[in-house]
């Protein structure tokens, strides 16, 4: 039988990885590459990189004196660069999972550049919202199994979720179902759904929004935001997620991959272990 | 023959993921398009990610049909086809239209069938294989080893004994084929971890002619 996946997302932000509150605090914990063969080992299902730099210029000492000392000298050309093409292509290389980029992709080549330096899939978000058509171009040219559309929602008080874009900044008028739907309509392959107010809280998924979202496409759905605890991780697959992701809750405890599969298992959940 | 793979560069994989896995072992590998290049290598692998009609469109308008006839069916070099590479090898497909294969096994590519199970499309994640021990192609997997799929149509050989392996979604899918110097799989062995390295392992050691 199929699996349920369980998928870290590190997020990057000037080459290095960073946690995140609400779309908002970033907090900076290591580089790249040395997360890849650990969560691989550990058991990952699939490793998702997300570039969420948003100016482009940056200042590298402040990068260097991170990644100084958490990187071996071996690793340092990829991070240094700040190149996110060349990060994934040295994450690529020691990726024996699907890779899933996403963050920044505009353009057909975007894409095209992504998934010749080892990407299997790549997340889309803004540039969709934009230009719907993007979407079918990006299945035509690639495959429906390579388009990821990402989904940033925000509950609002009176229940309803809309759909955010530039990281969660800008209103766009659309509920998630109804974005969704388009999006699959348009040859999404999955979609990668994020709670904006659950993002870094812990306080578990947004279920309402996933029951929601995963009864209106046939495509699966991965969730992502606001697991705190490896239970979180259930409830989401309850609620109809065919996937689960999560960021900080694996960054800062030694085999937490292995740690959280055991007990969906314990939970009657049928993990790859 | 010392072994060297060529991995067919049909514009349509994820070749850099297919090239980086196979750099694991100890032999050349080149990824490449060039006629001569596939005829100097002693087994030879066809990625490929994306819908039937487009991956023979491109294998034609590269030149590579007459190639891959002489090298596989004349020659009987080691084919290994992964995903859409294996469906190719069919004698038809029925993705968006109707389109011949490149028929090395006889057999047909269809959507896989969920109206009875209701399951969700594509066939993405991790999936236990039952293996058949009378294929090589299995030789040193356990009991039910675990491969990473990402499809939504599914190839239906004419003769099931040539099938090495197959899960379950919503009906059987077949996994693994292999007919003499032909293999193919379903899933993607170079995202599938361990399990997927011993399918590679188990290839470049099948005999080069």
């Amino acid at each position: 039988m199929l699996k349920p996946r369980l998928i870290p997302v590190l997020l990057l932000k000037n080459g290095i990885l960073v946690r995140s509150k609400t779309f908002s605090l970033h907090q900076h914990t290591g580089d790249p590459l040395g997360q890849v063969e650990r969560y691989t080992s550990w058991k990952a299902d699939e490793l998702i990189y997300l570039d969420i730099n948003r100016d482009d210029i940056h200042d590298f000492r402040q990068t260097m004196s991170v990644i100084g000392t958490t990187s071996s000298r071996r690793n340092m050309p990829a991070t240094m660069t700040n190149d996110i093409i060349a990060i994934i292509r040295s994450i690529s290389e020691k990726c024996r999972i699907p890779l899933t980029v996403g963050g920044k992709i505009r353009t057909i080549e975007d894409i095209r550049i992504r998934l010749a330096n080892g990407a299997d899939k790549v997340s889309i978000n803004t540039q969709a919202l934009l230009d719907p058509l993007f979407i079918e171009e990006g299945a035509r040219a690639f495959g429906n199994q390579c388009i990821v559309v990402c989904v940033d929602v925000k509950r609002h008080e009176n229940g309803a979720y809309e759909v955010y874009r530039r990281f969660g900044k800008e209103p766009t008028g659309l509920s998630a179902a109804a974005w969704c739907t388009e999006a699959e309509r348009r040859g999404a392959g999955e979609i990668l759904l994020q709670s904006i107010d659950r993002d870094g809280m812990g306080e578990g998924y947004d279920l309402a929004l996933i029951r929601e979202v995963s009864q209106s496409v046939a495509i699966p759905v991965i969730a992502l935001g606001g697991v705190g605890r490896f239970e979180h991780f259930v409830e989401g697959l309850r609620a109809g997620a065919s996937a689960v992701a999560a960021a900080n809750i694996f960054h800062f405890s030694e085999q937490s991959i292995i740690k959280a599969k055991r007990s969906m298992r314990n939970a009657g959940i049928d993990m790859r272990l | 023959m010392p072994v060297s793979v060529a991995v067919i560069d049909s514009g349509i994989g994820n070749l850099t993921s297919v090239h980086n896995a196979l750099r694991r072992f100890a032999v050349p590998v080149a990824v490449t398009k060039d006629p001569s290049a596939i005829a100097a290598a002693s087994h030879l692998i066809l990625p490929g990610v994306g819908s039937f009609g487009e991956g023979m469109k491109e294998l034609g308008e590269r030149g590579l049909l007459p190639i891959l006839c002489e090298e596989v069916l004349i020659q009987k070099k080691q084919i290994l086809g992964i995903c859409l590479g294996m469906q190719l090898f069919a004698t038809e497909g029925f993705e968006h239209g109707h389109h011949r294969g490149l028929g090395f096994i006889a057999g047909t590519v269809r959507k896989i069938e969920t109206s009875a199970s209701g399951l969700r499309l594509p066939h993405i994640g991790w999936n236990n294989v039952r293996v058949s021990d009378r294929h090589p192609l299995s030789r040193g997997l356990a009991n039910e080893p675990i491969f990473y799929f990402v499809h939504s149509y599914c190839f239906v050989p004419e003769d099931r004994g040539i099938i090495a392996g197959a899960c379950d979604y919503g009906e059987e899918i077949v996994a693994m084929v292999q007919r003499g110097n032909i293999c193919g799989v379903q899933f993607h062995p170079e995202k599938s971890d361990a399990d997927g390295m011993r399918i590679f392992e188990n290839f470049l050691d099948f005999p080069s002619c």
